[in-house]
């Protein structure tokens, strides 16, 4: 039960801290249809989340709810790849982030609707249609922009070399990984990596942007060895907890 | 008519608080209605995983219920199988049309990489263009027309 409920705070994680990240852009998107993008696909994540956090409450039982997930842990509690954390930067930074991450969840979700877990399977089948929504909407900007003004080239080509060692970090497997792997309800992240790359790589051609060499990858999310960027994030996310605990609307 | 089939007529009812002209049923996120000894029990899907009005949309149920006499109403929420665009009526269809949102393209139909020629609802042409994918709420996309240059709601397919 114990690395169940961990191999889903890895997913229900992810969502919600990216889904955060993106919800910060809410009012100070660059243009209004922008703004409303980027929130509209946060809602996406959370909804996500929100969904794998009930499903862990209603394993652990003991009167959990999905709010004592998000609310009520600290930051080595958390099992979100770092990528998801990154700060926002300039919209290229943060369209470099989510088309990292879209890439991925798109191959993820796609094979994550074959576990054997029926609940979870259906949760995947649920979120993957919104997901090719998700990379269309980043990959149609890492084309525009790597493929736009000299500017704009620059400075998402600086943003996509500076977040590539955050990239691969999701095919690490982690003990719940490995775990879920054998018990046919996760899947199988080495199956994914050749797939999730050839459409990075497709699309980062076609925005004329050189792709990085594959280096040293930043490990040790899924662990709850986190960037300072996380406790960034949970001091907003967090702060009414913390200020009044077990406050309610 | 059974116990069930009058309940689920009540039940329409209930509209979508983000499209305020088309109902529950028409919407397809009514899925069925189980009349037990002291409950009735019905059961919902949502549309997008996110959708706020999911919970607005519960509140209501039991409340139009109430008001017909069952004081015991659950509301349960499916996700499998997921919530499609083509289970939304014909008669819904046509409300949305009506009320100047452009229906979703049957997903047989339309190709996974645009949704191209959306007709106008306001003048039917062809010739329009899709501003941005995502639009005033989760469930639509924001065109333009460029023939009576009139901007405009796209349901999109999901
Ligand atoms: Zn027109």
């Amino acid at each position: 039960m114990e690395l169940k409920i961990k191999y889903l705070l890895q997913i229900a994680d992810n969502a919600m801290i990216i889904g955060h990240r993106l919800s910060e852009w809410c009012g100070h998107g660059p243009i209004l249809e922008q703004d409303i993008a980027m929130t509209n696909i946060a809602l996406d994540h959370l909804g996500l989340a929100r969904n794998l956090y009930q499903y862990c409450a209603r394993l652990e039982g003991g009167g959990k709810t999905e709010d004592d997930y998000p609310y009520k842990r600290d930051v080595r509690k958390w099992r979100n790849l770092l990528l998801c954390e990154q700060d926002n930067g300039d919209f290229g930074k943060t369209i470099t982030r989510q088309f990292l991450y879209d890439t991925f969840n798109l191959q993820f979700l796609t094979a994550l609707q074959d576990s054997h877990d029926e609940h979870l399977a259906a949760i995947a089948a649920k979120s993957l249609k919104e997901t090719t929504y998700h990379l269309q909407y980043s990959g149609d900007w890492m084309i525009r922009l790597g493929d736009g003004t000299e500017e704009s080239h620059d400075r998402i080509q600086k943003s996509v070399n500076d977040l590539w060692m955050y990239a691969d970090e999701s095919f690490l497997e982690s003990e719940a990984d490995r775990w879920a792997l054998n018990e046919k309800i996760g899947v199988d992240l080495n199956a994914l990596k050749l797939p999730t790359q050839n459409n990075r790589t497709e699309i980062l051609k076609e925005a004329t942007l050189q792709i990085p060499e594959s280096g040293w990858t930043q490990q040790g999310g899924k662990e709850g060895k986190h960037s300072e960027q996380l406790g960034y994030i949970l001091s907003d996310l967090q702060f009414l907890q913390r200020a009044y605990p077990n406050s309610v609307w | 008519m059974t116990e069930e089939e009058e309940i689920f007529k009540i039940l329409e009812q209930v509209l979508d608080p983000e499209v305020p002209v088309l109902t529950i049923a028409d919407l397809g996120v009514l899925r069925s209605v189980n009349v037990s000894q002291d409950e009735v029990e019905v059961v919902i899907t949502p549309t997008y995983t996110g959708c706020p009005a999911m919970d607005m949309i519960e509140v209501n149920i039991k409340a139009v219920l109430q008001e017909n006499g069952y004081q015991n109403a659950i509301v349960t929420r499916v996700l499998a199988p997921a919530w499609t665009t083509d289970w939304i009526s014909e008669e819904g269809r046509k409300k949305l049309l009506q009320y100047g949102i452009a229906p979703p393209q049957r997903r047989g139909l339309s190709s996974s990489q645009g949704e191209n020629e959306i007709p106008c609802p306001q003048c039917t042409s062809k010739n329009t263009e899709m501003i941005s994918h995502f639009g005033s709420t989760a469930c639509k996309a924001l065109y333009k027309c460029h023939d009576c240059k009139e901007p405009f709601d796209y349901f999109k397919c999901l």
